[in-house]
């Protein structure tokens, strides 16, 4: 069971309280109608499947119902942060290996 | 003042009203019971969204029901008389208990009060409330929910919601030795026959 910091509630929760969302980030095209087919494709059905550190969706749905981001490492499951919408990550596949971890 | 249509959707006293828990059977009363569980039927509940960031929002709420808007995460605060209540759910949602048939009332004095962006539902019909106390009150809640209840981490005036046995409630504690727990009308039954189970090994006396 992962034990998960939800940053509205400020504590840490069970996994049972949460739901699994996705990969996170992931940007609208601003003009749908000027999109390519391609783009439009890729933009709904592709996703990333990393090895390693992945920045995903989670919602705190037994709880305050938030979204949150969480980056996470899909190889040992540990959570490097957690993050409120709007937020950027700070860690990230590029300064993880600039601190040579992983 | 604000533009907003609302409608006293409380049917009154002379219409029969039975709470969620009107069919259960109630089990016979231990000798010296360990938990002793209670419901508080036909309560007002109300879902009071806004923006705690508008000063005179914060202020409304606390000219309307005389407790300030807990901003903290988890609070539960209840006002001088302990009839009426504030908790915290999420950053921009709170529930409001008050003494049933008051919820037409205080969304009124609300929206007079206020005229900005905010929403206030009464959803009385849609849960209850249910008060455990007792010695080992605090073992059926260990057994029962995947919070950690244990009083260092849940002092009097903090209301979660979390798992509770396999559906969802709200868990408070207003004062030292009672627990609250707000579940949902459809899933009363299944907590109540959940609670009088768990508590079977320390003497349960029941009252709904």
């Amino acid at each position: 069971m992962l034990h998960i910091y939800c940053p509205y509630c400020g504590e840490h929760r069970e996994e049972s309280e949460f739901r699994p969302k996705g990969q996170a980030h992931i940007i609208r095209p601003k003009d749908p109608v000027n999109t390519s087919d391609e783009e439009w494709g890729d933009y709904l059905f592709f996703r990333e499947n990393p090895r390693g550190i992945h920045h995903e969706m989670w919602v705190h749905a037994v709880g305050c119902r938030k979204f949150f981001n969480v980056t996470r490492d899909t190889v040992s499951y540990e959570i490097l942060e957690v993050y409120k919408m709007g937020e950027q990550p700070t860690v990230t596949a590029a300064t993880q290996q600039k601190g040579g971890q992983k | 003042m604000s533009k907003v249509a609302i409608i006293d959707q409380c049917a009154g006293s002379d219409v029969r009203a039975e709470s969620p828990m009107h069919h259960v059977k109630v089990p016979s009363v231990a000798a010296n019971p360990g938990v002793v569980l209670e419901q508080k039927p036909f309560l007002g509940h109300m879902t009071l969204r806004g923006n705690s960031a508008d000063d005179a929002f914060c202020a409304a709420i606390q000219q309307v029901l005389g407790v300030a808007l807990p901003l903290q995460p988890s609070a539960l605060v209840h006002d001088a008389s302990g009839e009426n209540s504030i908790q915290w759910i999420s950053p921009d949602e709170w529930l409001i208990v008050v003494p049933g048939g008051r919820e037409f009332e205080v969304e009124t004095a609300l929206h007079q009060a206020y005229s900005g962006h905010f929403a206030i539902v009464t959803v009385s019909g849609g849960q209850t409330l249910l008060t455990l106390s007792g010695p080992n009150a605090l073992d059926v809640l260990h057994k029962s929910t995947v919070y950690d209840v244990h009083p260092r981490n849940f002092p009097v005036g903090k209301g979660i919601t979390s798992n509770f046995a396999k559906a969802t409630a709200i868990i408070r504690r207003p004062s030292e030795d009672v627990w609250e727990l707000i579940v949902r009308r459809s899933f009363a039954d299944y907590c109540y026959r959940w609670l009088v189970d768990a508590s079977r090994e320390y003497g349960v006396s029941v009252k709904v």
